[in-house]
């Protein structure tokens, strides 16, 4: 019972930095219609910015001892680690993105599957393919409840997770960029005769998106120990599947799906193979397009001629 | 007479690549020769794959899976059909090109049968829907083989010697390949399946309106791209003398859609002219190989941004080479 | 007709495309990088330099690189000077076969040192046999390397013995009879460790509770460590590579799994201790050479080779100049630059001194040696115990 308990923490943490990600994806899928292959690596990104910027604040100094790095820094790197994704994400939306994005839908896929693959590559020959330690940003403090054992850092990615997405929603619901972005999700062509400045909302979009996912980055750091260049990849993937599952362009449906997926992730890891993890995303993925396309918190959209 | 005519043309390419591999032989290093099959090799792969991403406009990326089922159909069956075939010849080329075809043959219908599998479900998807679920399905079949241990698991398959497959492809094996594919998919293509094809990738729901049963079409299209990938796996994995599940990852489908994009998407020549390039900057960038893929992924954006219809769009060489005449004028219109 | 006259043209322009570019290739690799002067003697050595592996090419590559230089120093061999070309095969098993080829065709080798993992000795070998160019691999494990064929060789023990070694010291030293295997599955190195490990372990009357895997380049191993934790075991064999196995340890330590793992070669990297931190200590694992024990030729490489690269070497340093030793005593042996005159020299080799001990080729192209087990303190590997087969 107990493992089980272990197993359901661990996937439900895994799924929270998930639906970080996801967010990204689903708002720009909602508004654009586009796969943003790139978000896994601002997501890597973000990560590395982390990794680095705590360097330079001079965490190594405060590894080993018993002293924590102070807590007003480690805001401080997340801070800048979300800044820095965020300009990433709207410097990648303005070079590659907007050029294509009146051309048809195979250009900008393409698009997007080349900017991924730039970043993976060129993050490999900045940041050495080798994994790094993350350092110790958050000091880990163990504690077992019920034969669980709960890290604090697994309480601050729900704490945080929690935070940025109810910041996000009430972003969406009550500003007026929220509402923009809304629009757009609906026609994107009525918002503009609407006098609407579509690429300043796009452009937001974006930088949002990233910085959630440079905040999982983060914390996906912490969490499993090591970062390297191709850990966006497949984790990208997968929160994009959670978005699908959970309903693209649908907000909470991302978040749910984050959850749904980390937990089937583990869970088949655990009681089944962990060779089969990464492959389990991918059969929900089949299915729920098999079975529904929209997703589970969706809205089915009918293709008009 | 017009079917004699066209098995004497046949007979005749063949001898022409059986004389050209005494010189390629002869003239190149082996390590020059490597990359010749390895351009070949490319060739089938681009021009498969560009008859469903191309003429029928439904993007996949996981390609690289197909290749990978006929790699290990192909390797599998050849090991296990060389002992009664060579009971039956005996031991000489006549036996290795019966085992090697026939292994071949199979690969290609286990890759074709798989891509029914992958295409049926999957092309009910648009755009990039089905993008993201043929990477899936490529992933699953790479894990699949992985963890597959009667094929080897990670370590691969290198059949019943120590010393791995018998090394069955060489040039002439290569090219008359290709030269049998790249027929069969230009006379498809070409043909009123493939304008049914072609209108599929314009304007589907137009195209159905008009009779057309695309699912259908596309999912055959799907399993005859899928075969001739499994053709390319085949004959892949008896030059590298085993097959690994490592040679097939996502990096591999990359490889295939840069092919596609820089000849063009949907030109069969442009399919040509891409997987002779990415076999040949593969070796010219050598020294530049931690850039490979980083320079690959700039080209792929700058294309898309700039010239998204790569070398040749849509068009074919020889069409290129017919323009050339100048029109004639236009007859006079009868006045009623 | 006219399809056909459209793919014969195209067809043409692709053959002249491609005899193009390969006269071209043919021609410029022959005037330039692949001169190889008559006063030479031409080594090649193709090694993971890049990719996730890298720490192991790089290493083996300078220690090689010691003893070939230490050998020109000395006025080269058979009069002639050797020259040492490195081809980097990111870590891919087809890039290796195109090594081998392109060090043989272009640089004119007549000896090839490599590769460190198994999986791509593999497929150099099968190329070095089949152009019968004797090859020497410095580390790879795995028995099936040198059975592809007689002009395949290795300086190194294998992993039949290497689980044994472990499976007798779990055994034998540390007194447990409950260890848990958890092997990296897309790593024919790991299983094959693995394997031997079982085997030897259950043989001397220990019971392997439970067998977990996992992937290589897989992050999360809390899944894997949680299943171990609700079993019985009293240290977990672990015979992944280094990148993998600090984060496991470090999993374990946060999860409570308190036991100490044991490993194999595949650990030496100073980045295992980078990454695991305190959590890796008391650990063990097997490995060729231990840098604190001191032979006179183990000593002076040590110092020669922290004089030279400013860092001290792995096990694997030590294979890479031990390789390198063992071909330039093996030509001078041979009395001339011939590949199978070469390869008769190295079959023959007997009693060498190494810097790992003493090596003699058997019959299967195997030397017979020692494994030393390490421990891990305070951040270090220090010699625990060696064990002899």
């Amino acid at each position: 019972m107990t493992q089980l308990l272990q197993q359901i923490i661990n996937g439900l943490s895994l799924g929270s930095i998930y639906a970080l990600i996801a967010l990204g994806y689903t708002m720009v899928y909602g508004i654009l219609k586009l796969i943003n292959f790139a978000h896994g690596e601002v997501f890597m990104v973000g990560a590395y910015t982390g990794f680095y910027a705590a360097g330079a604040l001079g965490v190594a100094g405060f590894e080993g001892r018993n002293q924590a790095f102070p807590l007003y820094l480690a805001v401080l790197v997340l801070i800048i680690a979300m800044a820095a994704a965020a300009l990433l994400g709207m410097a990648i939306e303005f070079l590659a993105y907007r050029p294509v994005r009146s051309a048809p839908r195979l250009t900008p896929l393409i698009t997007a599957i080349g900017v991924s693959l730039f970043l993976q590559n060129a993050g490999m020959l900045l940041f050495s393919p080798n994994p790094q330690r993350y350092p110790a940003i958050l000091s880990e403090v163990r504690f077992e409840l019920f034969g669980v054992i709960v890290t604090n850092i697994k309480l601050t990615i729900f704490v945080v997770a929690l935070a940025l997405m109810l910041g996000l929603h009430l972003f969406v619901q009550r500003t007026w960029t929220g509402r923009a972005m809304r629009a757009l999700s609906f026609n994107i062509d009525a918002a503009k005769l609407m006098g609407i400045d579509t690429n300043r909302v796009i452009r937001s979009t974006f930088a949002i998106g990233s910085a959630l996912a440079a905040a999982g980055g983060i914390l996906f750091g912490l969490d499993q120990i090591t970062i390297n260049p191709l850990m966006g990849v497949l984790t990208g993937l997968k929160a994009f599947v959670a978005a699908v599952l959970g309903g693209i362009g649908s907000i909470p449906g991302a978040v749910i799906g984050g959850l749904l997926i980390g937990l089937a992730e583990q869970l088949t890891a655990g009681y089944l193979s962990p060779e089969y993890r990464d492959a389990i995303t991918f059969v929900i993925l089949i299915l729920i397009l098999l079975l529904k396309p929209e997703g589970l918190l969706g809205v089915v959209r009918v293709e008009k001629v | 007479m017009r079917a004699l005519t066209r098995v004497a043309v046949a007979a005749g390419v063949l001898l022409v690549i059986y004389g050209l591999q005494f010189g390629v032989e002869a003239g190149f290093t082996q390590y020059v020769q490597r990359i010749i099959l390895l351009a070949g090799i490319n060739v089938i792969l681009a021009v498969g794959l560009n008859l469903i991403n191309g003429t029928t406009g439904q993007f996949s990326i996981g390609h690289a899976g197909f290749m990978a089922v006929g790699a290990y159909g192909a390797a599998y069956i050849g090991v296990q059909l060389a002992g009664p075939v060579h009971g039956l010849l005996g031991l000489g080329p006549l036996a290795d090109a019966v085992v090697f075809n026939l292994a071949l043959l199979a690969g290609a219908i286990f890759a074709g049968i798989s891509g029914l599998i992958v295409g049926m479900p999957s092309l009910r998807l648009r755009g990039d829907y089905l993008a993201v679920v043929t990477l899936g399905f490529g992933e699953i079949i790479r894990i699949l083989f992985n963890n597959a241990t009667f094929l080897g698991s990670a370590t691969g398959y290198f059949g019943d010697s120590p010393s791995g497959l018998p090394e069955y492809t060489n040039f002439f094996w290569v090219f008359a390949w290709v030269t049998v594919i790249v027929l069969l998919i230009h006379n498809l293509t070409f043909s009123q399946t493939g304008r049914s094809l072609t209108a599929i990738r314009e304007d589907e729901i137009a195209a159905e309106a008009m009779a057309t049963p695309s699912t259908r079409l596309k999912v055959t299209a799907f399993a005859i791209s899928a075969a001739s990938a499994g053709i390319a796996g085949g004959l892949f994995a008896h030059m590298q003398s085993g097959v690994r599940p490592e040679d097939f990852r996502f990096e591999k489908s990359i490889d295939m859609i840069v092919m596609i994009i820089v000849g063009g998407l949907g030109s069969i020549s442009g399919a040509i002219l891409g997987g002779i390039f990415v076999a040949v900057s593969l070796e010219l960038m050598r020294d530049l190989q931690q850039y490979r893929l980083v320079l690959y992924a700039l080209l792929l954006i700058v294309i898309m941004i700039v010239r998204p219809q790569g070398l040749l769009g849509t068009r074919e060489l020889h069409h290129l080479l017919r323009r050339k005449r100048p029109a004639k004028p236009a007859a006079p219109t009868e006045s009623t | 007709m006219r399809i056909l006259r459209r793919t014969l043209i195209s067809g043409l322009c692709a053959a002249a495309l491609v005899s193009t570019i390969g006269c071209k290739k043919n021609a410029t690799d022959g005037s330039t990088a692949g001169a190889v002067e008559a006063s030479e003697i031409a080594i090649g050595h193709y090694a993971s330099m890049t990719g996730s592996t890298a720490h192991f090419g790089q290493d083996t590559d300078r220690g090689l690189r010691l003893a070939i230089e230490e050998a020109n120093a000395t006025g080269g061999v058979l009069g002639k000077k050797l020259k040492l070309v490195t081809l980097d095969d990111r870590g891919d098993s087809a890039e290796a076969a195109n090594a081998v080829n392109r060090l043989i065709d272009v640089e004119k080798v007549t000896a090839v040192i490599g590769e460190v993992a198994s999986s791509l000795s593999l497929a150099g070998g099968r190329v070095a046999q089949r152009r019968k160019i004797p090859m020497i691999s410095p580390t790879s494990t795995n028995p099936k390397v040198t059975e592809v064929g007689d002009y395949i060789f290795r300086v190194c023990f294998i992993d039949p013995f290497q689980g044994k070694v472990m499976a007798l010291f779990a055994r034998n030293n540390l007194k447990f009879d409950k260890v848990a295997i958890l092997k990296d599955v897309k790593n024919d190195y790991s299983i094959g460790l693995a394997d031997a490990f079982q085997k030897a372990f259950t043989a001397v009357g220990g019971t392997i509770v439970v067998e977990q895997s996992y992937s290589q380049g897989d992050t999360d191993f809390s899944a894997q460590v949680t299943a171990i934790r609700g079993t019985a075991a009293q240290a977990v064999f672990v015979p992944g590579y280094y990148s993998e196995v600090g984060t496991i340890a470090r999993t374990a330590d946060r999860l409570g799994l308190k036991v100490p793992l044991l490993g194999g070669d595949g650990w030496d990297s100073p980045d295992l201790f980078k990454i695991g931190g305190d959590a890796i200590n008391g650990s063990y694992f097997s490995d060729h050479f231990a840098p604190d024990v001191a032979t006179d030729k183990s000593k002076a490489f040590v110092a020669n080779f922290t004089k030279k690269y400013g860092q001290a070497p792995t096990g694997l340093g030590a294979l890479g100049y031990e390789a390198g030793l063992v071909l330039v005593d093996s030509i001078k042996r041979a009395g001339k630059n011939d590949p199978s005159t070469i390869r008769d020299a190295i079959a023959g080799t007997k009693d060498f001194e190494g810097v790992t001990g003493k090596i003699t080729i058997d019959a299967q192209r195997n030397p017979q040696k020692s494994a030393v087990v390490l421990k891990v303190e305070g951040g270090k590997a220090k010699f625990e115990t060696s064990i002899a087969p």
